[in-house]
């Protein structure tokens, strides 16, 4: 008798915390994003930011690699606004058949090779990442970092073995900043996202790229908030000025 | 708990089954009828999809080979480290009064029931390279188990394990201790006894725990890619395969998912003839 009466005792506890937590969700338009993982910090701030302006919508994310993204919206995952970090996945959802409105630039990006903190392998340039003793992570080139960094290598005619393959960017950026991965070739904005949890080491504009990165709105008929929230983060001054904190580059 | 992996209900099925239809409730069949379609009705949409022109050329692709061959590789050795270490265990809980003892089952099977990318992260904070234990690991011996090989298996024994555990744990209850006593009056040693009476009567709980954690080790996914990574040939087993080409390529990812369905059920299936249906033997 003891074990079943505990067991109900803590669903009752789960339930009433659940039920607690949800409480403000009444009364409110929902708009779900898909946004690559790169924009997380930046796109959590604007969400903020749109939500003060319109007090009865409410912003939903969805953050992974822009392919996982562009596979789940054409499997038929219910978004509304699709922020890409690349043209191509962008258009890969136009060409499933999937219906979306025009795209827009609002932003670009650079990458950067990202260290541990303190840089104690001492990395200086693209070159020095070509050390089997080094653990270089990367991403498949089917999302956009990996392609990018496979671009940039070929530029510096440099070819690494990589120790694992991440998910996505941030997967990269996690394994440094725990200390599993010694290097990476990550976002600009991820170095200053991470702060002083991980170390950026430039690398230079003519083997560089520029990532632009491209927002839509998903479906036939999108609704005049998931219109409205995608002209704010590509011609509001607030949108514009937290894309800029965060690195990214005007379009 | 104990014997929904115990050898008695495997094996009871010549003593327990009725003529279908005779003395079966009508709401019994239906319910069971529902649960055996759920179950089938998923695969249905996986066969109707696969690209079978394509299944050969996709099912021999050097990439796919070699994940395959790693999985079954890792998922092995996962499962005789699991029977190495699982086995004492299971003996040690089923037999000897320790304090403390459930909190210990509790502890051992509790990765049964954890979300797999919950036990990578353990993982990851204990032996990763700079984990608790993991840093030592690295500094003394210079072992590193992220992105390593070594590291698959460590993340499949964690979560493959308890399944061994379990059912010899099980087994070992249900086993009459006067057999234990009668070879002792004999003057059997324990470790005699052990090889020789204890581990014999619980056979079928040893090969089917040994392959119930076999099988799980095989599809393990979530521990593996948070703890080990990911790279061809090093640390992507079949089930981060088909991930990734799900990803890329959904037909030969229904393809690997068919690949591993049905290496997965056909030892289920041979264990079921060849070892579970053996009345007697384990249920003295």
């Amino acid at each position: 008798m003891a074990l079943p009466s505990r067991l109900a005792v803590t669903f009752m506890l789960c339930a009433t915390l659940v039920s607690c937590s949800s409480d403000d969700s009444t009364a409110s338009e929902k708009v779900t994003v898909f946004a690559t993982a790169s924009l997380v910090d930046a796109f959590t701030e604007i969400a903020t930011a749109f939500e003060t302006a319109n007090p009865d919508v409410r912003i939903e994310f969805n953050f992974a690699s822009s392919s996982d993204l562009a596979t789940q919206i054409i499997e038929g995952a219910p978004a509304d606004v699709f922020a890409s970090a690349d043209v191509l996945n962008i258009e890969r959802v136009d060409t499933s058949g999937e219906t979306m409105g025009n795209a827009r630039a609002f932003a670009t990006n650079s990458l950067a090779i990202m260290v541990e903190a303190g840089n104690p392998q001492n990395i200086r340039e693209l070159s020095d990442l070509d050390d089997p003793n080094l653990v270089y992570i990367t991403c498949d080139e089917s999302v956009p970092i990996g392609r990018y960094t496979a671009e940039v290598l070929a530029r510096a005619n440099v070819s690494l073995r990589p120790k694992s393959y991440e998910e996505s960017v941030k997967g990269i950026v996690n394994r440094i900043v725990l200390g599993e991965a010694d290097a990476g070739i990550v976002y600009r904005t991820d170095v200053i996202a991470a702060g002083s949890s991980a170390e950026g080491i430039p690398i230079p504009d003519d083997l560089n790229v520029v990532a632009t990165y491209p927002i839509a709105t998903i479906g036939d008929e999108p609704s005049a908030t998931a219109l409205a929230f995608v002209e704010f983060v590509v011609s509001s001054d607030v949108a514009r000025s937290i894309l800029r904190t965060y690195g990214f580059g005007a379009v | 708990m104990s014997s929904r992996f115990g050898s008695s209900r495997f094996g009871s099925s010549r003593f327990g089954t009725r003529q279908f239809g005779r003395r079966t409730p009508v709401a019994i069949s239906v319910l069971a009828g529902i649960a055996a379609l759920f179950f089938l009705l998923p695969f249905v949409g996986l066969l109707v999809r696969v690209p079978w022109s394509d299944a050969v050329k996709i099912a021999t692709d050097a990439e796919v080979r070699r994940a395959l061959w790693l999985s079954l590789q890792t998922s092995t050795i996962a499962a005789v480290i699991s029977a190495l270490f699982g086995i004492p265990l299971a003996w040690i809980l089923s037999r000897v009064h320790i304090p403390g003892r459930s909190f210990i089952r509790a502890l051992v099977t509790l990765s049964m029931v954890l979300p797999p990318v919950v036990g990578g992260v353990v993982l990851l904070f204990s032996f990763g390279r700079r984990g608790l234990f993991g840093q030592y690991l690295d500094d003394w011996f210079g072992i590193r188990l992220p992105f390593t090989t070594a590291g698959v298996v460590i993340a499949q024994v964690f979560v493959a394990m308890p399944f061994l555990v379990l059912t010899v744990e099980s087994a070992f209850r249900q086993l009459d201790a006067r057999y234990d006593d009668a070879a002792r009056t004999l003057g059997g040693s324990p470790w005699f006894i052990m090889r020789h009476v204890s581990l014999p009567a619980v056979r079928s709980a040893l090969v089917a725990g040994f392959v119930l954690a076999w099988a799980r080790a095989l599809g393990e996914f979530g521990a593996t890619i948070t703890f080990a990574g990911n790279l061809a040939g090093t640390t992507r087993t079949m089930p981060l395969a088909t991930y990734l080409a799900l990803e890329n390529d959904p037909s030969s990812a229904l393809v690997l998912s068919l690949i591993m369905i049905s290496v997965s059920f056909l030892v289920l299936i041979s264990l079921r003839d060849r070892w579970l249906e053996t009345p007697g033997r384990s249920t003295p």
